[in-house]
């Protein structure tokens, strides 16, 4: 096709392409330029600087991030959180879309659902407050500790720093393990009903159909959303650490995203936070890429990417 | 035969013990999720007196509006309450109307430069610049601090362009083609047969934005530090870390008031979930839908 036809084909869609540019105008400002802002993290950026102006200083805040014992401190905190929300929440939604799929359909099967999918429409700060509520000297969860006979004195467990974890992997846990059934129940919806009919004939019972029929089927969503979760594993929750982190918890609730974000916009050491982001992000890109790796060896080659 | 057959009795009552055990299970879930829900918004309808004193579980102990009044008394609510509605009333209708424009000309195969336009998009979905470069580029923007902060960096996204763009896919293209011969625009094409053919997609993009705006208090505690334009979930934000502050200080302030900043704080946790609460079971097959139709695509 010669430069004419190509001139007047884009002449005759130009109403087309107006409707696509400013999406990539929108695109270069709110995503590239931030990626290109990323080169702060090399440089010693102060308040009155641009992008531009900034002098440039090498890997100097990488050094000071890694002599920093903040710095490690929420990393610490962050794998801790991490490894245990991925021990009780990875496993849970899976076993609960089994249970739920089991039930018979009708009102019963419906309201577990609707009921379970509930708390993740409340945001951090709704549920924050509810945890605080919870927790708090007079509210439901020392009353109940009470009531078993497993402490006397009611105590406020967001002010005692070993407890945080706890509170910050079970409260995520409550919020997201029934919407994270969903997926899973999709797969499980989808499989061929024959292969249960086929078992039921050769005398399997339940227990026998779900861990031979079901979960081998659920394999390859499991391998996809494993993958998804390590790449997240550094990526703590922000949302959920503003609201309970307090004065007294901090030693143990201070994760790298609320690091980032006290250092960088709270107190304006923007190079230095830009610096720890992006070594987190790297550390997460190459956890992503193994473990596809990996999962893609233990799953018949089949890598999600 | 008869091994056979006391097998398959084994089995039913095997499958019968199941049944029992996952109805008990689901049960416990709920309560579970249930129980904590319904003593939070029963304290919220009890007394200072009671609060503080305790042993509330099932129904409101010294049944009081007075929270609530307390809470509608301050004006700065109201207007937080405003900015919610706004934000997300704003945010909704631009994000789908821009994200729909730019699904349309991507729908389209013959489009110069498709490719290039999708590696640009797609690169923006595994990659970003952080926390820090974008606060320094909103303050060159001159958007902290600002309404649009709410609303121009989430005019867009490539990953519901993409669901919204597959959808349009599947509209026949006969319809459109008898449109233009009719002498119909792009733009008329776009507004007046492909958006009400694809009001399911439409509605289930604008509820999962819907719900965002609504729930982001991120946005405001990074970028917005004047009170006025702090939206609901700031305001309970504040009034959170606030009362968990003279709470450390001093654990039975305000005991004899007829409010406390508990009472109140429990008040507008009730008010700010609502809501949604209300609206999420009927829109709920809706949210599954996205949810399923998202990762399926992807």
């Amino acid at each position: 096709m010669g430069r004419k036809g190509f001139i007047s084909r884009l002449r005759s869609q130009m109403p087309l392409q107006m409707m696509v540019w400013p999406g990539i105008v929108f695109m270069i400002i709110f995503c590239y330029l931030p990626i290109y802002g990323l080169s702060v993290a090399f440089k010693h950026y102060t308040v009155v600087d641009t992008f531009q102006s900034a002098p440039w200083v090498r890997f100097e805040n990488f050094k000071i991030a890694f002599a920093d014992k903040f710095f490690w401190d929420s990393v610490g905190n962050t794998l801790a959180i991490s490894f245990l929300k991925l021990l009780i929440g990875f496993p849970l939604p899976i076993l609960l879309a089994v249970l739920i799929s089991e039930l018979p359909s009708g009102r019963f099967k419906k309201t577990v659902q609707t009921i379970s999918y509930l708390p993740h429409f409340l945001s951090w700060v709704v549920l924050g407050g509810m945890v605080i509520n919870w927790l708090s000297t007079t509210g439901i969860f020392p009353a109940m500790l009470k009531s078993l006979g497993v402490v006397g004195k009611p105590v406020n467990y967001l002010v005692q720093p070993d407890k945080y974890w706890l509170i910050a992997v079970l409260s995520d846990v409550w919020k997201e393990a029934g919407w994270n059934t969903i997926l899973y129940l999709a797969v499980i919806t989808s499989i061929n009903p024959t292969y249960y009919e086929a078992a039921r004939i050769d005398g399997a019972g339940k227990l026998r159909q779900i861990w031979s029929i079901t979960l081998p089927l659920m394999r390859r969503i499991i391998a996809l959303t494993f993958t998804l979760t390590i790449g997240g594993l550094l990526g703590s929750n922000l949302d959920q650490t503003l609201v309970l982190m307090n004065a007294i918890n901090r030693p143990k609730a201070e994760v790298i995203n609320s690091y980032v974000f006290n250092i960088g916009l709270a107190q304006g050491d923007f190079s230095y936070a830009t610096a720890v982001g992006l070594a987190i992000s790297i550390v997460s890109l190459i956890l992503v890429l193994s473990t596809n790796a990996l999962t893609r060896r233990l799953n018949d080659k089949e890598s999600i990417f | 035969m008869m091994i056979m057959q006391r097998r398959k009795r084994s089995i039913i009552h095997e499958n019968r013990l199941f049944n029992t055990i996952n109805v008990m299970l689901m049960l416990l879930l709920t309560l579970l999720i249930a129980y904590p829900v319904w003593n939070l918004i029963v304290s919220s309808f009890s007394d200072a007196r009671h609060l503080t004193e305790g042993g509330i579980t099932l129904y409101p102990k010294g049944f009081t509006l007075e929270n609530y009044r307390a809470v509608f008394r301050d004006t700065t609510i109201w207007r937080a309450f405003g900015i919610s509605i706004a934000k997300t009333v704003l945010g909704v209708l631009t994000h789908v109307f821009f994200c729909s424009m730019v699904a349309f000309a991507m729908s389209k195969r013959y489009l110069i430069g498709r490719k290039l336009y999708s590696t640009i998009g797609i690169i923006t979905m595994f990659f970003g610049g952080g926390m820090v470069p974008t606060y320094l580029l909103y303050r060159q923007l001159g958007l902290l601090n600002n309404f649009w902060v709410y609303i121009l960096p989430q005019l867009f996204s490539y990953y519901d362009m993409i669901i919204l763009m597959n959808f349009f896919r599947d509209i026949p293209v006969s319809l459109e083609e008898s449109a233009v011969i009719d002498g119909a625009g792009t733009w008329q094409v776009f507004l007046r047969i492909v958006l009400p053919l694809s009001l399911p997609v439409l509605a289930t993009i604008a509820l999962f934005n819907g719900v965002f705006q609504w729930n982001d208090y991120m946005t405001a505690r990074m970028f917005v530090n004047r009170e006025e334009l702090y939206p609901v979930q700031m305001k309970l934000y504040e009034i959170i870390v606030q009362s968990q502050t003279t709470l450390m200080s001093n654990p039975s302030a305000g005991a004899v008031l007829p409010t406390t900043t508990r009472s109140i704080q429990l008040a507008t946790i009730v008010l700010t979930a609502l809501p949604i609460v209300l609206v999420y079971p009927f829109l709920q097959k809706y949210f599954v839908k996205g949810m399923t139709l998202g990762a399926v695509k992807e």
